[in-house]
């Protein structure tokens, strides 16, 4: 929806890319999405699991009728796009931050320390977006859903099986509330005992330093940063969290930052809203015990 | 099967750079460089499928001015066989990259191609998926496991939310995920004999590919910081700012 909210600003017709296994679901829901022309909907079995391969082949077989091909910066569109890009020969853009006029882009390098204004000459416009720095579009919009002929299966690569990480918890990319946890928890029992009362009573998700990750007390799949997941919630707690670079990267468009630490010098404070200087084993019971939303 | 691993020469990783005073460009002047940390894990993970049997050559290449040497030299005290400085001057853009490592792949003829998922200076990640594209082969990106079985390579790799497992067809295009493995500290011997294996150069004009830049760097800029915080006093004092500042009804 922000990716939609960013390509407006070409004033150009929108059409939307969806491809899959019985997709018509999400094909229904996409049309529904403001300011969009149509739908081009690429339904087969072999595009179930969305192999970079043949995705790619589909955006270079449809992409030079574009002057724009924009993503979101997810997993997903990091595999693809710029294979597709490769393949119509032209570069890409990657976690652009602002969109001016004449593909004039500002994105963040150096692990967010540098933000970089660029123009592009290329004839084509790949690049993946940033979504918090982008408006959603809303829904009441009537696009054309079009049946599209799908090429055939490169079969260069096969997917065996994926492993989701199943949780009552709001997911990461879009909660509302995010509390991570670092090294300081000290064990994935008290990473755990720690933080679940609270992001229970917060309703929050649930995010890991790599520190953290690296020493067992949380899954991969919850390291906000850098290198992990990109957040941006109305309300992010970074609990016994140093504030290295790499994890600044992940969170520092979070609306509001509280940072609970027992050095008063910790990198984190300077990025907080709030920071209380406590230790967590006992701020964060306390907290969860003082919070009134249930 | 034979392996090419890309090596990047970057900054380190605990070096927070800054733009020049006219926002030229970044500063980096006297800042400790090294091999990009991802690449690190692409390096070690061809040397244990060579330990493992798997592989009989690693062949390291960066392309770079000749500072770059010094990333290969490490790449060969870590157990790489044998490199290759692509020589280029000018710092070249991810799809230039992308058709200078196709020519050396030609020439090399890799099973296995194996770089890191990103660059940690200019933050992109998109060479190995755009490498992969130019020779049409395939591809896996953010890998956290490598194993070859029969002849075929069985990922698991990073998606939205979790980890999936796929398998891909010989020659392959592979990117490392710093989860990947632990990279091995360099002995210093080994380090001493790299010094003085030969590094095989090629100018980057020789191979006949376009690598000029799409991409025109107007300016560089240290991001906004955010507004300075308050500290408070305790938890009660938190949430009251909370609800009564920021307006989050908690
Ligand atoms: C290439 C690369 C990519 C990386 N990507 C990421 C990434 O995506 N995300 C990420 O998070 N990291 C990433 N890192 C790692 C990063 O550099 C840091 O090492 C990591 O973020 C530190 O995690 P931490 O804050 O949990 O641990 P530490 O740095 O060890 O900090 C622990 C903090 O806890 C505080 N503390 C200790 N005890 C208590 C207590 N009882 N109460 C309150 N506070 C306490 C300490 O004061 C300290 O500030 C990356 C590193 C590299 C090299």
């Amino acid at each position: 929806m922000n990716a939609v909210g960013s390509a407006q600003i070409w004033n150009g017709s929108i059409d939307i890319l969806i491809v899959g296994e019985g997709i018509d679901e999400a094909a229904i829901h996409a049309s529904k999405l403001d300011g969009v022309d149509k739908i081009l909907k690429f339904d087969a079995p072999h595009l179930n699991h969305s192999l970079a391969e043949d995705v790619a082949n589909i955006i270079f077989k449809i992409g030079k009728e574009y002057n724009v091909i924009i993503a979101p910066h997810t997993w997903f569109s990091r595999n693809i796009l710029p294979r597709a890009a490769a393949l119509l020969d032209v570069s890409m853009i990657s976690d652009v931050l602002e969109i001016n006029e004449d593909n004039i882009y500002i994105r963040s390098t150096y692990a967010g320390n540098v933000h970089a204004k660029l123009k592009s000459d290329d004839p084509i416009q790949v690049l993946t977006v940033h979504s918090s720095k982008f408006n959603a579009v809303g829904l009441n919009g009537n696009a054309k859903i079009i049946d599209s002929k799908v090429p055939e299966a490169l079969n260069l690569s096969r997917w065996e099986k994926e492993k989701k990480i199943e949780s009552d918890r709001p997911p990461l990319i879009n909660a509302k509330v995010v509390i991570s946890g670092g090294r300081s928890l000290g064990s994935a029992e008290q990473f755990n005992e720690v933080l679940t009362p609270l992001a229970d009573k917060l309703e929050a998700a649930i995010g890991a330093t790599r520190a953290a990750v690296d020493a067992g007390y949380a899954p991969n799949e919850i390291q906000v940063g850098q290198t992990g997941v990109v957040v941006a919630p109305d309300l992010y707690i970074a609990i016994g969290v140093s504030g290295a670079n790499q994890h600044i990267y992940g969170m520092k468009d979070s609306r509001v930052v509280v940072a609970i630490n027992n050095d008063p010098d910790a990198t984190i404070f300077k990025f907080a809203d709030y920071g209380l200087v406590a230790d967590l084993f006992e701020a964060v019971p306390e907290m969860a015990t003082l919070v009134s939303k249930t | 099967m034979k392996i090419l691993v890309a090596i990047k020469r970057v900054q380190d990783y605990n070096i927070k750079v800054r733009p020049k005073s006219d926002g030229s460009d970044v500063d980096l002047e006297g800042v400790k460089m090294g091999v990009n940390p991802f690449d690190e894990n692409a390096i070690e993970e061809a040397i244990r499928l060579k330990e493992e049997g798997f592989a009989s050559e690693i062949v390291g290449v960066s392309i770079g001015s000749s500072l770059s040497q010094d990333v290969l030299r490490q790449s060969l005290a870590m157990g790489v066989d044998r490199v290759i400085l692509v020589e280029a001057e000018e710092v070249l853009q991810p799809l230039a990259v992308a058709k200078v490592l196709k020519k050396v792949v030609e020439k090399e003829k890799p099973d296995l191609i194996l770089l890191g998922k990103l660059a940690l200076d200019s933050d992109a990640g998109q060479t190995g998926q755009m490498l992969a594209g130019l020779l049409n082969c395939s591809q896996a990106t953010f890998a956290s496991s490598i194993e070859i079985k029969d002849g075929e390579v069985f990922i698991t790799r990073e998606v939205d939310g979790g980890t999936e497992s796929i398998v891909t067809k010989t020659p392959t295009v592979l990117t490392a995920d710093l989860r990947l493995n632990e990279p091995r500290f360099v002995k210093l011997p080994n380090l001493m004999m790299a010094r003085k294996k030969p590094i095989e150069t090629i100018k980057v004009d020789d191979l006949g590919v376009d690598v000029s830049s799409r991409l025109n760097t107007i300016s560089v800029s240290e991001p906004l910081p955010r507004k300075e915080g308050i500290k408070v006093k305790d938890v009660k004092e938190l949430l009251q700012k909370l609800n009564d500042i920021e307006g989050l009804k908690i």
